[in-house]
């Protein structure tokens, strides 16, 4: 049902509706309306699981792949330090191939504090085996939650929807929550094919000698490159299905004759094109690639896509400190080496901590681009708060 | 670094720290509303009620706090925008149309009147009359004495019934039949009656103007 809806109760109801077994999550900030909806769902009896409130954000994670283990369909979100107290139960999630999907309400790292959005979060963790999802809008959250348990259960992998802190999350904008007869009709019920169970005692993820582990890694890294199949297969089913386009891989908006094209992921990507149709009107061409899935990387839809583009540009929340741009990297690594071709791929970063990224702030960007390339800009800095040293 | 600069091109300068403002970029037909109040006014409500009634009457619309202060007399922000198209853009209302101000000491103390459209309008919750504020904008000033409304048919300092109702009634963007629904729909019972009644007050008095 369409309904004007905060963005994390768009998702608290529709994760509901993708039955999960087990809900597990720690109730204090960094969280979200996500979970504290989950537990009223669960405490009205509309939902029949078994909701695990624990002491920290470790334990819930752990609390999570034990019951994933046993064979239940898993959820838990989390955010900010949340997401990196968690981050060593993250690995062994990954590791023991266990289908379980979190919602990511991307905010900022400490310190110093900062309770704001950005990307810094997810992006930390982004080698740890598990998909990465990202949604442009509140719709999309929703609908991605639906189509990751059924990519998680088909490839074995855990999955994280990331959906931007408060831009999303804390954002009232219309959503099609879809009913319980759709949704259970596209997901059919968890059938766990590897679980531990006392009447079979084994363990999982226990112990690997140098003879051993290498294996796992090789295994786990092409298990998430071969996840881009079923990722196509399931966004192009609930396509068919929902009759909207939720997801997917990547996504291009006017690109084709497009001079200078802009690459990002997350609810910038809106902004984005509200800019792109601007220009349009004064006679410039800029065309937007968006990553929805980030992990697996879509190396080669990029190359594909923007073989015969020469100026790019890539917008993001998250630096590699000491490196750069996380995604520009991914995505200057996207382009052979060996093409030899004039190519620039600017970088970008913006909205860390919240930082407002206002359409002026993109156009400015746009036309810089157009000008030069650059290696590294920090967009919307304010340099009267940078020492001379700091420079 | 590698994929940049193959050949010819040459990189001015490594990072860049600075960038210029101008004024924002607007979406066409897009209407947006600023609200600014302190925390326990009830302001991401009244930027919700909006929203939502927007949704009621068929057109697309969005709203969201401006987060961090989540105190009790911290000075809030709050955003709505409304039209007829999908809203993509999620950047902060920098160039306001309209702005609701729901405790008139934040002028002068918080840069209420930053970026109003010169022909936008302003309401105020105040006992003053317009004129007194004395406000530099060429903006439409208008005032309700919306605390003490709500003190005496809510019982409670809370102003954003009246707000929303004074509001509604002066645009016409938002229809008040739908916001009455909005309200009855988050505060089912004696609550959503009391705002109601309040927002019906708001509405007498605006329409006597």
């Amino acid at each position: 049902m369409l309904k004007q809806i905060e963005g994390s109760y768009a998702v608290a109801e529709t994760v509901a509706k993708c039955r999960p077994n087990v809900i597990s999550a720690y109730p204090i900030t960094p969280q979200t309306h996500i979970v504290e909806e989950l537990a009223s769902i669960v405490g009205r009896g509309d939902l029949d699981a078994e909701y695990v409130n624990v002491e920290s954000e470790f334990s819930a994670a752990s609390v999570v792949l034990g019951a994933s283990a046993a064979g239940a369909r898993a959820y838990s979100a989390t955010t900010s330090q949340g997401l990196l107290l968690m981050s060593e139960v993250i690995y062994c999630i990954a590791g023991m191939r266990l289908p379980i999907v979190f919602t990511i309400a991307n905010r900022a790292i400490s310190a110093p504090l900062s309770i704001w959005n950005d990307q810094q979060d997810s992006m930390a963790l982004r080698d740890a085996g598990w998909i990465q999802l990202h949604a442009e809008d509140n719709q999309e959250a929703a609908d991605l939650h639906i189509q990751a348990f059924k990519i998680a259960e088909e490839t074995h992998l855990p999955v994280m929807v990331c959906m931007d802190g408060f831009i999303l999350t804390h954002a009232f904008e219309p959503v099609d929550v879809p009913d319980q007869k759709e949704v259970d009709s596209f997901l059919p019920p968890f059938r766990p094919t590897n679980i531990v169970d006392p009447r079979w005692p084994r363990g999982i993820g226990l112990f690997a000698d140098p003879r051993f582990y290498m294996e796992t890694r090789f295994i786990l890294h092409r298990a998430m490159e071969k996840s881009e199949a079923t990722i196509k297969k399931v966004s192009g089913d609930f396509a068919k299905a929902f009759g909207r386009d939720s997801g997917g891989f990547i996504k291009t908006y006017k690109l084709k004759d497009a001079d200078v094209v802009v690459i990002s992921m997350g609810s910038l990507v809106g902004t984005i094109k509200d800019l792109i149709d601007q220009l349009e009107e004064e006679g410039k061409k800029v065309g937007l690639l968006q990553i929805c899935s980030y992990r697996p990387f879509p190396r080669k839809e990029i190359y594909n896509t923007l073989k015969d583009k020469m100026n790019i540009v890539v917008v993001e929340k998250s630096i590699s400190l000491g490196r750069g741009g996380i995604l520009a990297s991914d995505v200057r690594w996207s382009f052979p080496r060996a093409e030899k071709k004039d190519r620039n791929i600017s970088s970008f970063i913006a909205g860390l901590g919240g930082r407002n990224i206002t359409k002026n702030d993109l156009r400015y960007m746009v036309e810089k681009v157009e000008k030069e390339p650059v290696e590294l800009e920090f967009l919307g800095l304010k340099k009267e708060l940078i020492s001379e040293k700091d420079l | 670094m590698d994929r940049l600069n193959n050949k010819s091109v040459k990189i001015t300068s490594q990072i860049v720290y600075d960038t210029p403002k101008q004024l924002d970029i607007k979406v066409k037909n897009m209407i947006e509303i600023r609200i600014h109040g302190r925390g326990g006014q009830g302001n991401v409500a009244a930027a919700e009620l909006l929203s939502i009634a927007a949704f009621k009457d068929g057109k697309f619309s969005q709203a969201f706090p401006s987060f961090g202060a989540e105190r009790v007399g911290a000075p809030v922000m709050a955003f709505v925008r409304i039209n007829d198209k999908k809203i993509r853009t999620r950047e902060d209302v920098q160039n306001p149309d309209y702005l609701i101000v729901q405790d008139s000491n934040l002028i002068g103390s918080v840069p209420v009147l930053d970026g109003l459209k010169p022909d936008g309008l302003i309401l105020i919750n105040s006992e003053k009359k317009p004129e007194e504020l004395q406000l530099k904008t060429t903006a439409k000033v208008e005032t309700i004495p919306a605390t003490e409304i709500a003190l005496e048919i809510i019982g409670r300092p809370i102003p954003n019934a009246i707000m929303i109702g004074a509001f509604c009634t002066i645009t016409g963007l938002v229809s008040i039949d739908a916001v009455q629904e909005a309200i009855m729909g988050k505060f089912p019972g004696r609550v959503g009656e009391n705002n109601v009644a309040a927002l019906e007050r708001a509405r007498e008095i605006m329409q006597k103007r």
